[in-house]
């Protein structure tokens, strides 16, 4: 249950952003959580519901946006939606591609009061 | 915060021991302590207010924007506005980076090699230190740093080694992080030339998204698993430079098949480097050796 890690520092950096600010309430907060990053949603919402607690975040919204994961083919460039690091390319078939997008595991943005 | 339920224990319930240190006992109940994280219950999950859409409902105190809100500020005050927007663009994991990055400075500075040995329980990764460090001390410096949950166990077998070894006990935590391996290094004070071995918490799940600052992540699976372990796990042999495909003496009596097990890895990792050892007999552990020499070696230079 890494999730729990990762919610308690999303609580850490939301509010330390938050009071740079002089905020005094988070009421929503953004995260973008790629299908590759190792961090399971469902897992990561009951994190929070837990990290928040006692915090500015307390009753925040907590809106968790996945990315899908695609990767572009070493051979020849087509870009395509992968599910995991095994897919090969549906033009070509090399299995040899990078990751493009999908491992995000980013807090975007913040509404205060 | 506590890592492992939330609460406001600032180490997190996690230990740091040399073997033979008297007990430290982490009062940290989880179940029946002072705070009760089972019947604790407030739907953050359904609660759902407006902020968009300016409707702007506080739960039982509700106003308006036009309310009288006269206690001696300038007029024109909005007390509650609709909310302002901060775009914080920031990686989640960029306090545990920036903190790795740090303990990855400090091991370059004293020219130590740090690797990060990651597996399911059970292995083999403690007997694979073991006989490391029992054939190879003469020649290179070695300290350790053990990651379980609980017990002292991993710790007293590497002290029995006669290398300087701490344990870390995470407590009810899944992995080691960077801040765990940054205390671990302040008292464990490994010498300028030596080769830091870290043992992570038996998972191949959680330690793959916490860089601790090492040189080399080493995943280390057994035959007793399933060879499918790499497509199951894709997350820890991506990240990974070494794989250990270790207790090979046992391969007559399993149906692990090593070929597939490769093929399955360099799919995910083109360039993971592979080694067949048995700890226990010390089968192909020749070729290892040379890596760690080789490695120490050119870390010299």
């Amino acid at each position: 249950m890494h999730e729990l890690s990762i919610a308690i520092d999303i609580v850490d950096i939301a509010t330390r952003e938050a009071a740079k600010e002089n905020a005094t309430k988070i009421n929503k907060v953004d995260i973008e959580v790629g299908t590759l990053s190792g961090v399971v949603i469902e897992a990561l919402e009951t994190a929070m519901t837990e990290a928040i607690r006692d915090t500015m975040l307390e009753g925040s919204h907590i809106s968790i946006h996945e990315i899908p994961a695609m990767a572009r083919c070493k051979v020849c460039r087509h870009e395509f939606k992968i599910d995991d690091w095994l897919a090969l390319c549906p033009e070509c078939g090399s299995p040899e591609n990078e990751v493009i997008q999908g491992r995000e595991l980013r807090l975007k943005t913040l509404e205060v009061t | 915060m506590c890592g492992t339920c939330g609460c406001s224990d600032q180490e997190g319930g996690v230990t740091i021991r040399r073997p033979g240190d008297p007990d430290h006992i982490h009062h940290h109940q989880h179940s029946d302590g002072g705070h009760d994280h089972g019947s604790h219950s407030h739907g953050h999950g359904s609660h759902s207010h407006g902020h968009g859409s300016h409707s702007h409902n506080h739960g039982s105190h509700s106003h308006g924007h036009d309310h009288h809100h006269d206690e001696g500020q300038p007029a024109g005050h909005t007390h509650h506005d609709a909310g302002r927007e901060i775009r914080v663009e920031q990686d989640i994991l960029s306090r545990n980076n920036l903190l790795a990055e740090r303990n990855r400075g400090y091991l370059e500075a004293k020219n130590i090699t740090g690797l990060n040995f990651v597996s399911s329980p059970g292995a083999g990764k403690t007997t694979l230190l073991e006989l490391t460090i029992r054939t190879l001390k003469a020649d290179l410096d070695f300290y350790v740093i053990e990651g379980d949950q609980q017990s002292m166990n991993d710790a007293d077998r590497i002290d029995a080694t006669g290398v300087p070894v701490i344990q870390i006990n995470t407590g009810s935590g899944c992995h080691l992080d960077a801040s765990m391996v940054n205390r671990g290094l302040r008292q464990l004070d490994p010498a300028s030339g030596s080769i830091l071995l870290i043992e992570n918490v038996g998972n191949l799940v959680c330690p793959a998204l916490f860089d601790l600052g090492e040189h080399r992540t080493i995943v280390i699976i057994s035959v007793t698993e399933g060879d499918d372990k790499p497509v199951k796990y894709p997350t820890i042999f991506r990240n990974a430079d070494i794989c250990i495909v270790n207790k090979i003496d046992l391969l007559p009596y399993v149906s692990f098949d090593v070929a597939k097990t490769r093929e399955y890895a360099q799919r995910i990792n083109p360039h993971l480097q592979f080694f067949e050892t048995s700890a226990t007999t010390g089968e192909g552990m020749e070729e290892w050796y040379e890596w760690l020499k080789a490695e120490r070696t050119n870390s010299r230079s």
